[in-house]
C-alpha cells in the first residue's frame, strides 16, 4: 500500500505541477477526490489487504487524502494570486496628468469677493442689506449731509436721470438713511444695535482707464447704539480688516472729510507686502490707504430718525466704506479694472472658486 | 500743494526737533503728504566767486576761459555762459564741490584745463533760469558759502490737495504753521504786519453791489514802486513751492496766497479808478492777462473799473490792468467771494487758478485786512520807497456769525472712549487758535474766523480737534459692549446666492457684469436699435438710455465672446428700468439675465437646456414646476414663434425665448443663442409649492410604463391633461423616462407609478387605471407606440 500511495503521490504532484488554471485543477481534483477518483479506488483495495495491517493502511490513505486536498487548496490559492497578479500586471496606469476639460462655470469676481466679506459680517452679527441703484437725490446726498451745490452733486460726477431729481447712486452711503430708518425703531424700542452693511453698485461719471470705471461696487456697514466711540471704530476696524486679510493688520488713521462723518478718517494698513519698508504695491509709503470711516454725522443720524435736536448725540454711531472692486484687484492681482464690467470670458471664466 | 519748512519756520520755533518724524505726525494729525524733498541736499562747495578775468578760449567760438577769485585761491575756468564778463560775482562750485548730479572735477575743455564751475540758478535747483550764470551782488565777500546767504536748503513737502478740500485756512503757511505749533506744543509767533502810514482822507471807491457773491472787498493804492525784482529769499521760497518769480508787485501777491491763503489781485494803479463788483447785464467776451478771450455769462462775478470789465472776480484779472515793466503804481485787491460761485464760475470757463481753488474752499473774509497789511509789511521789505496814497478802504458786507460751541469733559470721554484730560484739551484747543474758557471740566469755546466758515459748527468737530492733535496711534482701543442678536439673511441675498451657485456649478455657466446703459454701438452689431427707455441727463442716445432688459447688454458679450468657446453660457443678476411709475421715479427692477450661447447642438436642443434651467431655479427656490406660455415678442430680436412667458402659480416672472433669425445671423452662421430673463422679485414673491413628506409605501408597487407618439403640433402639456388632475387612485408618481426626437416624429415613454400604503396592487386594478388613460389618449388621437 505505502507503494501504491508513493507511485500515486508521484503522479499526483507530476500532474498539480503541469495544471496553469482553475479549470485543470478542478479536473485533477475530480480525477482524484471525486467518488469515482483515484483515491476511491485506493480505498477499494483496502479489502484485499490483510485485517491486521487495515487500519494503518487506512490511516494512511486517509493521511494521503488530507495531503492531497491540502495541496489542492494551495495551488488553488496559488493560481488565483497569479491571476490577480496578472490582473493588476495588465491594467493600464492612469495618467492624472492628462488635461481635465470638466464643464466649470464661473463667478463674477465680486461676487466671490462680495460672499467672503459678507460671510465676515453676518459672523460679526450684521444684517446684510441691499439697495436700489437708483435713488433720489434726497437719499444720495442730502440725507447724507452733503450740502446743495457741493461738488459731488455737479453734473459731471454724477448721472442724473431726465427725471424727478433721480440719479445713478454714486456711492453706498445713499443707502444709509433707509438703513437707518429700518432698524431704527428695533434700536430704540428694544436696544438692538443697528448693524448693517449694504453692497452695492456705484456710478461715477468719469473717463474709464486701467484704473478708473464709471460703473463699480461698494460695500458700507454702520453701526450705531449707544455710547459708540472713536475707540470702538478702530478697535473694529481693526478687528474687521484682520478677517478680511486672514491675518493680523496694523491699521492708522488720518484725518479724512467726508459730510457724513464727524469726525471722518482715512484708513490706513500697513502693507502686507512688504510689512511697512515701503515697495512698488505700496507706492514706497508702507502704508495702503483701504478704506474711509469716521463717527456718523449728528445731522444723518437725525435725518435717519435715530437723534432729535433735544440730544443730537443720545446714539452714536460709525461707518465705514469698503471699495469691493479694489479690494477684488487686490486679492486677484487685477491690474486692469476694466475686466470687471468688459464681460470677457477669456479673463472672467478664471473665477471659480466657489 | 508745497509747504517750505523755513516758511513754517518763519513762524513757529522748531528747533530740536525731528523734522521727519514731525512731518509724519502732520500726515496723521492733518493732511496726507505725499511726498518731501530735501532741498539743497546735493548742493555742496559753491561760494562766491569773482571773475577777474575773462579771454575767449582759443579753440572754441562761445567758450571763455576765465580767472575766478573765490577768496583762498583763483581758478582757471572755462565757462560758455553768455554773460560771463570780468567783474561780475557769481556762484562759483569749487573743484570737489557737488552740483545737483554733477561732481565737480578738474577738466580739458577743448584743450584748456578747467578748475570749477560757474552756475546758473537752474543748476543750484533755485529757478529754472538757466540763461546764465547768476550774477551777486558786488559787496558779496568772495569765498562765502552761498548756503549762508541764501535759504538754499530747505525740506519742502507736498500735500494732496484732496484732503485740504475743508481746510481752508491751510491753503498757506501760516495755517500749516497753526498745526505744527499745534502739534510741538510751540507758540505760533503773529504774522508781522505793516500799518497803512497814509494820512489822507482819500479811499479807494469800492461798490459791492451783489453781497451775496463777494462779501467783502479790501483795497489800498500804493505809488512810487521803483523797485521790479522781488528778493532772491521770496524767489527761492516761490519757486520752492511750484510758482515762479514774474515782478515785484506779482511775486508779492502769489507770496501772500501761499503764505496767507489769501488770494489777492495787483490793477496797474493808472488804470483803476472805481471798482464795482457784480455780475455783468449781458453776456460778453473779456481777454485775461493769459492772453485768452473768454466767454462771460451773466453769472459770472466780475470787477468792473466803472462800465468796464478789469478781472473775473476771483479767477484772473484782465489783459488790459495787468501789472507790466512800467507800472509804479497799483490798486491792491484782497477780497472775498462766494465760493460755489466761483467754482461754477471756473468750471464753465474751464479756468481753475490757485486763486479760485482757494476761493472754491470757502475762505475767511476775516483775512482780508490782515492780508493787506502784510502785503504793505513786505512791500516796504523789498522796495522801502513804496508809499500809500488812500487808506485801505474796506467794504464788508456779509459777515459769517460768530460761533460758540459749549460742551464738557464727559461728552469728550464718551465720543472718544478715552480719556484725554481737561488740561490737553484746553491746551490743543488754545493751540489751534479756539479762545476756549474752561471751567473744570466743561468749557466753551469761540472757532476762530478761519475756521469758521464752513468746518466746524459743532461738539463733534470739537472732539476731532481735540484727537487728531492727541494722535490716532495714542487711542487705546476697545471693543463696544452692544448686545449680540442674530441677524438674518435676507430672502433676496439666498435667492441670489442660489441661483448664482446652480447656474455656475450646476450648467457651468459663467457670471458676468454689464453696465446699466445700453450701448447704441454694441446694439448695433447685433442689428437691435436701442429702444426709448430712461434716459441719463446730459448724455446721447448712443450711451445714455438705461436698458430694460437685461439682454441689450447681455447680447453684446455674447457676441464679442462668440469665439471663445463653441459653446457657453453667461448670466447676470442685475438691474433694468421698466420705464416711469406713476409718480415718475424709474421703476427699477432686480433681473436674472442668461444666455445661453451654441455651435454645436440644435436651437432645440439649446432652447430645452434653457427650459431644464428654469426649472431647476424654481425647482430649488419654489419646490414647484414652473409652465409656460407662447406669447407674441415684446422686442424686435425674440422670436416670434419661440417666446414664452415663465409663470409661477398663474404668476409671470420672466421669459424665455430664442432670437429672432435676423439678429442671430448678426453673431455667427450656424450658432444658436437662447435667452432667459427672470424678475427676481417676482420669483421671491411667487407662491412656493410645499416641501412635505410622503413615506414610502411598505407595499410594493407596480410601475407602467406607455410609449406615446405625439401629434405634430401637440404640447407635452395637452397631453398631461389625459392624467394630471384626474384623482386616479393609488397613482403616486408619473414621470417621463425617453424621450425620442426625430423632428416630426416625436415620442415620449412615461411611467406610471402606482402604490398603496395598505396593500400589494393587482395587476387588474392597475390595468383598469391605465386603460381610462389610454381611452383618454385616444380620444386627442395620441397613439401607443408599437
Amino acid at each position: 500500500m505505502k507503494e501504491r500511495i508513493v507511485e500515486l503521490r508521484k503522479r499526483f504532484e507530476d500532474q498539480l505541477g503541469n495544471v496553469a488554471d482553475p479549470e485543470k485543477l478542478e479536473e485533477l481534483r475530480l480525477s482524484f477526490l471525486s467518488k469515482k477518483g483515484q483515491l476511491q479506488d485506493l480505498m477499494k483495495e483496502l479489502s484485499k489487504i490483510p485485517n491486521e495491517q487495515k487500519k494503518e493502511a487506512g490511516q494512511l490513505i486517509n493521511t494521503f487524502k488530507q495531503e492531497v486536498q491540502q495541496r489542492f487548496d494551495e495551488k488553488k490559492e496559488e493560481l488565483a494570486a497569479a491571476a490577480e497578479k496578472l490582473l493588476i500586471e495588465s491594467t493600464e496606469s492612469y495618467d492624472e496628468s492628462m488635461p481635465a476639460a470638466f464643464p466649470c462655470g464661473s463667478y463674477h469676481p465680486i461676487t466671490l469677493v462680495q460672499r467672503e466679506l459678507e460671510d465676515i459680517f453676518e459672523s460679526m452679527g450684521f444684517d446684510i442689506e441691499d439697495y436700489s441703484e437708483i435713488v433720489s437725490d434726497y437719499d444720495c446726498f442730502e440725507a447724507v449731509n452733503i450740502p446743495k451745490f457741493h461738488p459731488a452733486r455737479d453734473m459731471q460726477d454724477t448721472y442724473y436721470l431726465t427725471s424727478k431729481n433721480q440719479l445713478l447712486k454714486s456711492h453706498t452711503s445713499a443707502a444709509q438713511n433707509a438703513i437707518l430708518r429700518k432698524y431704527g425703531p428695533a434700536l430704540k424700542e428694544s436696544g438692538r444695535p443697528i448693524r448693517a452693511v449694504f453692497p452695492g453698485r456705484c456710478f461715477r461719471n468719469e473717463a474709464v482707464d486701467a484704473s478708473h470705471d464709471n460703473t463699480f461696487f461698494q460695500m458700507e456697514g454702520v453701526m450705531v447704539d449707544k455710547d459708540i466711540s472713536i475707540s470702538n471704530l478702530i478697535y473694529f476696524m481693526k478687528t474687521m480688516l484682520s478677517e478680511v486679510f486672514g491675518r493680523e493688520v496694523t491699521v492708522r488713521l488720518r484725518p479724512g472729510f467726508f459730510p457724513f462723518v464727524e469726525p471722518g478718517f482715512e484708513l490706513d494698513i500697513k502693507c502686507l507686502n512688504c510689512g511697512g519698508k515701503g515697495c512698488p504695491s505700496c507706492g514706497n509709503s508702507g502704508w495702503l490707504e483701504l478704506c474711509p470711516c469716521g463717527m456718523i454725522h449728528p445731522n444723518v443720524l437725525k435725518m435717519g430718525g435715530i437723534n432729535t435736536d433735544e440730544d443730537p448725540f443720545e446714539y452714536t454711531g460709525f461707518a465705514f466704506g469698503l471699495g469691493l472692486t479694489r479690494l477684488a484687484m487686490m486679492k486677484y492681482g487685477v491690474r486692469d479694472i476694466r475686466v470687471f464690467n468688459d464681460g470677457d470670458l477669456g479673463a472672467l471664466s478664471q473665477f471659480i472658486s466657489a | 500743494m508745497l509747504v517750505s519748512m523755513n516758511w513754517i519756520r518763519d513762524f513757529v520755533n522748531l528747533d530740536g526737533q525731528d523734522i521727519e518724524e514731525l512731518i509724519s505726525r502732520f500726515t496723521l494729525g492733518v493732511a496726507e503728504v505725499e511726498g518731501i524733498e530735501h532741498k539743497g541736499e546735493n548742493i555742496h562747495g559753491v561760494v562766491v566767486g569773482e571773475i577777474i578775468s575773462c579771454e575767449p578760449h582759443p579753440d572754441s567760438d562761445h567758450l571763455h576761459v576765465l580767472k575766478v577769485d573765490a577768496g583762498k585761491e583763483v581758478y582757471d575756468v572755462v565757462c560758455g555762459a553768455p554773460n560771463a564778463r570780468s567783474g561780475i560775482k557769481t556762484a562759483f562750485a569749487l573743484p570737489g564741490a557737488r552740483v545737483g548730479e554733477i561732481e565737480i572735477r578738474q577738466a580739458k575743455l577743448r584743450g584748456v584745463i578747467s578748475n570749477g564751475m560757474c552756475c546758473s540758478e537752474k543748476e543750484l535747483g533755485i529757478s529754472d533760469d538757466h540763461s546764465g550764470i547768476m550774477e551777486l551782488p558786488a559787496d558779496f565777500v568772495n569765498g562765502t558759502d552761498l548756503k549762508t546767504i541764501y535759504p538754499i536748503d530747505d525740506i519742502v513737502f507736498e500735500v494732496d490737495n484732496k484732503s485740504l478740500t475743508n481746510r481752508p485756512d491751510l491753503w498757506g503757511h501760516y495755517g500749516m504753521a497753526r498745526e505744527f505749533a499745534a502739534l510741538t506744543g510751540r507758540e505760533l509767533a503773529p504774522l508781522p504786519v505793516k500799518e497803512c502810514d497814509y494820512e489822507g482822507t482819500d479811499e479807494v471807491s469800492i461798490e459791492i453791489r451783489n453781497p451775496e457773491l463777494c462779501y467783502r472787498y479790501t483795497s489800498v493804492r500804493v505809488e512810487n514802486v521803483k523797485k521790479k525784482e522781488s528778493l532772491p529769499e521770496m524767489k527761492i521760497r516761490l519757486y520752492y513751492c511750484g510758482t515762479r518769480a514774474i515782478n515785484l508787485l506779482a511775486d508779492l501777491t502769489n507770496y501772500l496766497m501761499l503764505e496767507l491763503g489769501q488770494p489777492m489781485h495787483a490793477f496797474d494803479g493808472k488804470k483803476i479808478s472805481n471798482i464795482i463788483v457784480d455780475t455783468p447785464k449781458e453776456e460778453f467776451r473779456f481777454r485775461t492777462l493769459d492772453s485768452q478771450e473768454r466767454e462771460i455769462t451773466k453769472d459770472t462775478l466780475m470787477i468792473f473799473n466803472g462800465e468796464e470789465p478789469v478781472a473775473i472776480a476771483g479767477i484772473m484779472g484782465g489783459l488790459d490792468s495787468e501789472i507790466t515793466e512800467e507800472t509804479d503804481s497799483l490798486l491792491l485787491e484782497s477780497a472775498n467771494f462766494d465760493g460755489v460761485s466761483i467754482r461754477k464760475s471756473a468750471s464753465r470757463l474751464g479756468l481753475r487758478t490757485d486763486a479760485s481753488a482757494r476761493y472754491e474752499k470757502t475762505l475767511d473774509p476775516e483775512m482780508t485786512m490782515q492780508a493787506v497789511k502784510r502785503f504793505l509789511k513786505l512791500l516796504s521789505e523789498a522796495d522801502p520807497g513804496a508809499r500809500c496814497t488812500s487808506r485801505i478802504t474796506d467794504s464788508y458786507v456779509k459777515k459769517y456769525p460768530e460761533l460758540t460751541v459749549s460742551f464738557d469733559k464727559a461728552f469728550v470721554d464718551r465720543y472718544t472712549g478715552i480719556d484725554i484730560t481737561s488740561e490737553r484739551i484746553h491746551d490743543t484747543l488754545t493751540a489751534l487758535g479756539f479762545e476756549t474758557k474752561r471751567d473744570g471740566d466743561s468749557f466753551v469755546c469761540k472757532v476762530p474766523s478761519f475756521r469758521a466758515t464752513k468746518d466746524i459748527s459743532m461738539k463733534a468737530d470739537i472732539v476731532e480737534e481735540i484727537t487728531r492733535i492727541y494722535g490716532y496711534d495714542n487711542f487705546k482701543i476697545t471693543t463696544t459692549h452692544s448686545p449680540l442678536l442674530p441677524a438674518k439673511t435676507t430672502m433676496k441675498r439666498s435667492y441670489d446666492n442660489a441661483v448664482k451657485d446652480l447656474l455656475v456649478k450646476t450648467y457651468g455657466m459663467h457670471e458676468v457684469h454689464t453696465r446699466v446703459w445700453q450701448n447704441a454701438d454694441d446694439l448695433r452689431d447685433l442689428g437691435i436699435v436701442p429702444e426709448d427707455n430712461v434716459k441719463l441727463l446730459g448724455f446721447s442716445d448712443d450711451v445714455g438710455i438705461l436698458r430694460n432688459t437685461m439682454m441689450q447688454t447681455l447680447l453684446p458679450v455674447v457676441n464679442k465672446n462668440k469665439n471663445y468657446q463653441p459653446d457657453f453660457g453667461v448670466f447676470e443678476i442685475g438691474r433694468v428700468v421698466h420705464g416711469l411709475k406713476e409718480d415718475e421715479t424709474a421703476d427699477e427692477r432686480r433681473m436674472l439675465g442668461i444666455v445661453l450661447y451654441s455651435k454645436q447642438v440644435t436651437e432645440k436642443q439649446l432652447y430645452l437646456k434653457a427650459v431644464e434651467a428654469v426649472d431647476a431655479i424654481v425647482s430649488l427656490l419654489k419646490h414647484s414646476t414652473p409652465s409656460y406660455r407662447k406669447t407674441a415678442p415684446v422686442h424686435t430680436w425674440q422670436h416670434p414663434k419661440n417666446t414664452a412667458e415663465i409663470l409661477i402659480a398663474g404668476s409671470v416672472i420672466g421669459r424665455i425665448n430664442t432670437l429672432h433669425p435676423s439678429n442671430l445671423v448678426r453673431i455667427a452662421k450656424n450658432a444658436f443663442a437662447v435667452c432667459v430673463e427672470i424678475d427676481m422679485d417676482a420669483l421671491l414673491d411667487a407662491k412656493a409649492g410645499v416641501l412635505s413628506f410622503e413615506a414610502p409605501s411598505r407595499f410594493p408597487g407596480i410601475d407602467y410604463d406607455l410609449s406615446l407618439v405625439i401629434p405634430e403640433g401637440m404640447r407635452f402639456e395637452d397631453i398631461q391633461e389625459c392624467w394630471m388632475g384626474k384623482e386616479i387612485a393609488d397613482l403616486r408618481k408619473v414621470s417621463v423616462i425617453d424621450i425620442y426626437d426625430a423632428g416630426l416624429v416625436k415620442s415620449v415613454t412615461v411611467r406610471f407609478a402606482f402604490g398603496s400604503d395598505e396593500r400589494s396592487l393587482t395587476g387588474e386594478e392597475v390595468q383598469g387605471h391605465i386603460d381610462a388613460i389610454i381611452d383618454r389618449l385616444k380620444a386627442r388621437r395620441v397613439e401607443l407606440k408599437a
